[in-house]
């Protein structure tokens, strides 16, 4: 991530109108050419995706901006409904046609969000690649695992049969799945949840991305094959240098893997850092929960948890303001007002009036409590 | 015998008697393979043994399909095990009647994973946490509507707010709370929860285990409590049980397991949960435990954990280690736990292989090796 940028992100709610809006702030932008060295791979600036059901507005993203370098991995944490799969399916052009997107998603110095569906159809599962949760919706049960991923490899390669087969074989292998060649003739089901995902990575790189979006692709799996998908992915990220999202509501997760992780609260980032960097110091009182929140080994039995009273928003009606004041013990109404998303620190991004730690807010002795 | 009398004699004699007691639990289930070509028997609980005392939570851990919800059901006898002995309460379950299996059920409820799945979704809240009462034909319809607010009140939802919803108006966690206030209604003794909070997120979930919690300390309740999130199980249990692949591998006190794990797989299952420190932000990046769960229609002969364990020799193979007591209240079930120093384990004869059998001979290899690695 960048420091170099100063200007904050737009902090009030920019008015989201049909398709693509060309960000009035260009002129920040690289030029779309190929990335030079020590450029990100990917610059996404206050995305936002809206939604309209029976009349209502759902307003699924609300301000999103983060960058990524090549070969790196940046986690994107937050509660269900937060809008981590949103976000990505928009840089993806997954989502629905009447799904309203704005903002500005940068890969390679291309904008994406301009590209026709086709130039996109090539992108996907080219250049970028998607890892989803349940390998077992993904993959089609009535085709042996060697046939759909030889399929992938001849979709982004001029392989004869012959050699596609054979490339799908050391596709196999390079997300070790065990007896490879035998697998090659079985069937999903035939097949456990951990390597059914390590099939679906292997149909990733059958295109050889250089940025894969693995979205909750451990979240299913027990955590020992967890930690063996982990290892996969951080050794291919290593070795292909390719980028990686993680989307996760995973913090330990997200702290052991990622460089850089971006917390999303109701649609927003609300806080961005590296990962020592956010860990070492959280600011944003809703991050700060959910460290509070998850269960930890040293912890005596019995003990309680810190408790966050409430819900997340209604999507359709979010409070005004900044979206967490309803279950804020910092709030005050200067909350009332939407705090800017901004860098604070060198490399810390939050999205806060009375961070944690700062002294100010209704409860001052938040940050103190640890 | 009641609860309370079972508990005055149990104090009057010295000694503590388990609101609870499994002993030498089977469960096992015929499978046919596809095509009807072999089919076999998932061995999915075999030989689980285990206490539960009155106002103790047991925690479960293991990997999926190690078992842990066959357990559960087991012991609740829907289906009623194999074999084995399961005594509640003083009453072995494996030999009673419809009746008193029924008044025994009440005694001990189960909450689910699926929030929304568990509640019927065209009664209103009222209604459903009024249905165990009515159908155990408690009180009258005016002092169950009392009961009823009060039920609510204390899982924490707002009679005047939601007594009238139904469950598609509620959040995931508002819905496990009814779910809870249903199987609290008839004042058990145990709650049997499986993945009772896993579909929740973290600030949700980190509620309703308060909630749990403020109920065992309110209501002297017991738990059986499973979970995949080993940290979590630590935090709200007083012992814990780790399953493998139908067995139990290890069953001891939460804090003296986590500090010092004698099951290799405990210690496996440890290091893999990524976790992070809240007060430095210092992250702990796991290590993988290697390997595929074996199949628990062909389990390993021996210990069924040989195929993935470091520690590993030629005697695991052969014989089935037994569950023993190596510390207080704490056994495990292994012939080289971790408490004993690497160098006295006896080395490991040359050439002995303990790896999973070889995977059968490929007779059409899909294609020759490519030409060039792009990747
Ligand atoms: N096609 C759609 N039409 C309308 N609303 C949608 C659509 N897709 C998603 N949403 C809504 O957008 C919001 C954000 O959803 P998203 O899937 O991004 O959440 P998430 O952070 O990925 O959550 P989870 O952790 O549960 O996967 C949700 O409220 C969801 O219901
Ligand atoms: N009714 C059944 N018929 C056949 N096999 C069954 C049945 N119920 C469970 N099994 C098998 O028994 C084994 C243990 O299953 P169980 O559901 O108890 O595991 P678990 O530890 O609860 O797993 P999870 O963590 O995924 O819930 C598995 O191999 C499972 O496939
Ligand atoms: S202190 Fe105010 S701005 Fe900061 S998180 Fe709380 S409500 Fe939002
Ligand atoms: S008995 Fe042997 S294989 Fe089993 S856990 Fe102990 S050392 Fe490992
Ligand atoms: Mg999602
Ligand atoms: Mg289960």
């Amino acid at each position: 991530m960048s420091s170099k940028r100063t200007a904050a992100f737009p902090a009030e709610d920019a008015t989201v109108s049909e398709g693509v809006i060309v960000p009035e702030t260009a002129g920040r932008h690289r030029p779309a050419t190929a990335a030079s060295p020590g450029e990100p791979l990917l610059v996404v600036e206050d995305l936002r995706v809206q939604f309209t059901r029976g009349g209502r507005k759902i307003n699924a993203v609300n301000g999103l901006s983060y960058e990524l370098a090549p070969g790196s991995m940046l986690a994107i944490i937050g509660e269900s409904g937060s809008g981590k799969s949103v976000s990505s399916r928009a840089l993806m052009g997954l989502l629905p046609p009447t799904a309203k997107i704005s903002g500005s998603v940068r890969f390679d110095g291309r904008d994406l969000l301009g590209l026709s569906e086709r130039e996109m159809q090539s992108l996907r599962g080219g250049d970028i690649a998607m890892v989803f949760q349940d390998p077992a919706r993904s993959l089609n049960p009535t085709m042996k695992i060697g046939a759909q991923i030889t399929e992938a490899v001849r979709l982004h390669s001029d392989l004869d049969k012959k050699g596609a087969q054979a490339r799908a074989v050391e596709l196999l292998k390079l997300v070790r799945l065990p007896a490879a060649e035998r697998r090659f003739h079985e069937y999903p089901h035939q097949l456990s949840g951990g390597m059914r995902q390590r099939v679906m990575i292997a149909i990733a790189l059958a295109g050889e991305p250089r940025l894969l979006i693995a979205d909750e692709a451990t979240t299913a799996l027990d955590v020992t094959t967890q930690a063996q998908i982990m290892e996969l992915l951080v050794e291919l990220q290593q070795r292909l240098g390719m980028a990686v999202i993680m989307i996760s509501h995973d913090l330990g997760l997200a702290a052991s893997y990622a460089q850089d992780v971006v917390v999303m609260y109701a649609g927003r980032a609300v806080e961005y850092a590296p990962t020592k960097v956010l860990f070492a110091n959280v600011r944003m009182p809703y991050t700060h929960a959910l460290l509070g929140a998850i269960p930890a080994l040293d912890r005596e039995p019995h003990s309680l948890f810190e408790v966050t009273p409430g819900q997340p928003p209604d999507l359709s009606a979010l409070p005004k303001g900044c979206p967490f004041r309803p279950r804020c013990s910092n709030a005050t109404d200067q909350c009332l007002e939407m705090p800017p998303f901004t860098e604070h620190d060198p490399e810390h991004w939050f999205a806060c009036w009375h961070p944690v730690g700062s002294g100010t807010g209704k409860h001052t002795a938040n940050g103190e409590q640890r | 015998m009641t609860a309370v009398e079972e508990r005055t004699a149990g104090d009057r004699s010295g000694a503590r008697t388990p609101l609870l007691r499994a002993r030498n639990l089977v469960q096992e289930f015929p499978v046919q393979a596809a095509g009807g070509v072999k089919g076999g028997v998932v061995h999915a609980v075999s030989d689980v043994s285990f206490d539960i005392y009155r106002g103790e939570t047991l925690g479960v851990v293991g990997e999926t399909g190690s078992g842990k919800s066959t357990l559960a059901r087991s012991v609740i006898q829907l289906p009623r095990p194999k074999s084995g002995v399961v005594e509640f309460q003083g009453t072995d379950l494996m030999k009673a009647g419809r009746k008193e299996l029924k008044e025994s059920r009440r005694q001990m409820q189960m909450v689910y994973q699926d929030p929304f799945g568990s509640l019927n979704p065209r009664w209103r809240v009222s209604e459903l946490v009024e249905e165990p009462l009515v159908g155990h034909g408690q009180g009258n319809a005016s002092s169950r509507k009392r009961r009823v607010e009060e039920l609510l009140d204390l899982v924490g939802l707002d009679p005047s707010q939601y007594a009238k919803r139904r469950p598609f108006e509620l959040s995931g966690g508002q819905c496990q709370r009814v779910a809870i206030a249903r199987a609290v209604a008839l004042e058990p003794a145990l709650i049997v929860a499986d993945e009772a909070v896993s579909s929740l997120d973290v600030l949700i979930q980190a509620q309703v285990l308060n909630l749990f919690e403020k109920l065992r300390r309110e209501l002297n309740l017991s738990y059986l409590f499973i979970a995949h999130d080993l940290a979590m199980v630590k935090q709200v249990s007083d012992r814990v049980a780790v399953m493998y692949l139908g067995q139990l591998a290890e069953i001891g006190p939460a804090e003296g397991m986590y500090r010092q794990p004698l099951h290799p797989y405990t210690s496996a299952l440890l290091d893999s949960i990524p976790r992070v420190d809240p007060v430095t932000g210092a992250a702990h990046r796991p290590v993988a435990l290697p390997g595929e769960p074996p199949s628990p229609i062909d389990p390993p002969s021996g210990c069924r954990f040989r195929t993935r364990c470091p520690r590993a020799q030629l005697k695991c193979a052969e014989e089935a280690p037994q569950l023993v007591e190596r510390l207080p209240g704490h056994q495990v079930a292994c012939h080289f736990p971790l408490d004993v120093v690497e160098a006295d384990l006896p080395p490991k004869p040359a050439g002995a292989t303990l790896a999973p059998p070889p995977v059968p001979a490929q007779p059409t290899a899909p294609a020759q090796p490519a030409p060039q690695q792009t990747l």
